[in-house]
């Protein structure tokens, strides 16, 4: 009796959740595509005018171009010094290994603000804040420690007796990253770099505080778009989110496509396995 | 070069080790110096002595109250999203062919972006609607409804952005759960909720705590929603704001680096305290004996 009302109550709060927020999106949507829409069900007609409104008066042709370079530019970055960083960590014992994991967790435990204002200051001070550059340096904070974390259980799933093989006939670590982890490493590369995909063109904070007028992402210029509403109809910052939301929305079902949800984040396991 | 001399004395060094340099570098280039520096720079105010800042925070009308202002947004926020996470997660850990899809419809949420929820709320939770017409329509409240512009709808935006994510998070820790162990205790005839109570739960104490400490940190840089969608000058000015308005609006970087120790301070104070309970639970491995 108990379990039956409990199992209603789940149901009924995670459909009023989906409900509602399906709704708010529609409201949006509506809202984006209407025309005059004051207190009825639905607007008096339609149109696309916002979008194209939005589109100039936002410019976001170039916003969308910088957004690109900036999520590019990490995703990259934070593969390239996370992924190695990460089978070290995954494969070896080493003195100090317990302290330089704190290192990399603390970027995720710290709120963005915290470390972003006395970040910003040292980016001003050598003149990269405003930049492009500076705003690529700041997202990269959260992402390397985040690949870490994402690729580090990726790698003890493989066998370490692989690379003993392939050492054992002469590869140099080198060899071994590209003709025996990365191959098997593609689905979790994949799914990190994804990941850090969706969580970079969603980064507010850092890249609020770190921007120029020309090194604005899609985020921080929507926001911005909102705070000078006064000046301009609600309806095109609407089609800016909705376009904002579709892009986001695009990368991440792609993104689950790859990786099942359940395997997402897990955990860094404490004693590695050792090398044989 | 002087111990080359010595004998075999010493491990050759193990290059693997190189691989990490780049990140550790990178970090106390990016994260660690500027931290040190904003620390130096919150014990140097332009006027006053070392304390200055730490003292001007603590005595200002508008600057401490909102560390209250931000907890009292933050802690009920992550409560409900780790608290109805759980739950629904622990339901979502059988495989089953709707399962992938539910919780892509949860985790959806992720994409929206504070400003779309913020657009959203305010049109849907308008004084004009759909929420109002459906209430109306139906006769089943007449007055008028304010969910937005006040704590509330902060509230509610932080539940929608950080739900998927907690959801996510704890999903993940709850199928990494090997689910011999509740068979193992269903043949000893615990039903689920004995199950949930006494393995899943114990077992989950670290993966709770984990999330709960990130889901915390989310709410609690609580920036764009507590202005788009709260009253930024009265009871949603939070501390972030304090903090921007101080480094953006005063341009006063060492006052706007107190407040952002201050932040990483409670934040601190937050994360010790939720490790010092999972601390009570359980501590052990996660998965079966072999064999």
């Amino acid at each position: 009796m108990i379990d039956r009302a409990w199992r209603a109550l789940l149901l009924g709060l995670m459909t009023l959740f989906v409900v509602n927020i399906g709704l708010m999106i529609a409201a949006v949507a509506t809202s984006s595509f209407a025309k005059r829409w004051l207190g009825t069900w639905l607007p008096e007609g339609w149109t696309t005018t916002w979008y194209t409104a939005a589109w100039k008066e936002f410019q976001l042709d170039s916003v969308l171009w910088v957004t690109v370079q900036v999520v590019l530019a990490v995703v990259l970055l934070a593969l390239l010094i996370g992924v190695p960083a990460a089978y070290t960590l995954a494969r070896r014992d080493f003195p100090g290994k317990k302290p330089l994991m704190l290192l990399f967790l603390l970027p995720l435990m710290v709120p963005p603000i915290t470390y972003g204002i006395p970040l910003a200051t040292v980016l001003y001070k050598v003149q990269l804040a405003g930049t492009i550059y500076g705003v690529i340096l700041a997202n990269l904070i959260p992402a390397a420690p985040f690949v870490i974390l994402v690729m580090t259980p990726f790698i003890e799933q493989i066998d370490p007796n692989l690379e003993a093989a392939a050492r054992v006939f002469g590869a140099g670590t080198g060899r071994v990253f590209r003709h025996v982890l990365v191959p098997l490493l593609g689905p979790g590369i994949l799914a990190a770099s994804l990941l850090v995909l969706v969580r970079t063109i969603a980064m507010f904070e850092l890249t609020f505080l770190t921007a120029g007028s020309d090194s604005q992402t899609l985020v921080v210029a929507l926001y911005y778009a909102v705070f000078a509403a006064g000046v301009r109809a609600p309806q095109s910052v609407d089609a800016m989110a909705m376009i904002y939301m579709v892009v986001t929305l695009v990368w991440l079902l792609i993104a689950l496509r790859f990786v099942n949800p359940t395997q997402l984040v897990s955990r860094v396991k404490e004693h590695p396995q050792a090398v044989q | 070069m002087a111990t080359a001399a010595a004998p075999i004395a010493r491990e050759p060094f193990d290059r693997t080790l190189l691989l990490v340099a780049p990140a550790g570098l990178f970090m106390l280039l990016l994260f660690v110096y500027p931290f040190l520096y904003g620390l130096w720079l919150s014990f140097t105010p332009k006027e006053g002595g070392a304390l200055a800042n730490y003292t001007h925070f603590f005595t200002t009308d508008n600057l401490w109250p909102t560390i209250w202002t931000t907890l009292r947004l933050a802690l009920p926020a992550t409560l409900i999203n780790v608290g109805l996470a759980l739950p629904i997660a622990f339901k979502m850990r059988i495989r089953t062919p709707y399962q992938r899809w539910v919780t892509t419809i949860l985790v959806v949420p992720i994409t929206l972006g504070t400003v779309l929820i913020a657009e959203g709320m305010l049109i849907y939770f308008g004084p004009k609607g759909w929420l109002v017409h459906f209430l109306q329509f139906f006769h089943v409240y007449d007055g008028t409804i304010r969910l937005t512009h006040n704590y509330t709808g902060v509230l509610i935006s932080l539940v929608v952005s950080g739900f998927p994510f907690a959801f996510l998070l704890i999903l993940s820790y709850i199928t990494g759960i090997d689910p011999g162990l509740a068979r193992a205790a269903a043949t000893l005839g615990a039903d689920p909720k004995a199950q949930f109570r006494h393995i899943y739960l114990p077992l989950l104490a670290p993966g709770l705590a984990m999330c709960f400490c990130l889901a915390f940190v989310q709410a609690f840089s609580v920036f764009p929603s507590a202005v788009l969608l709260g009253s930024p000058a009265g009871p949603t000015r939070v501390i972030s704001i304090a903090a921007y308005e101080a480094a953006f609006e005063v341009y006063d970087y060492s006052l706007a680096s107190a407040i952002a120790m201050i932040m990483g301070f409670v934040q601190l104070v937050i994360v010790v305290a939720v490790l010092g309970l999972r601390n009570l639970f359980y501590r052990g491995p996660m998965v079966g004996g072999k064999g």
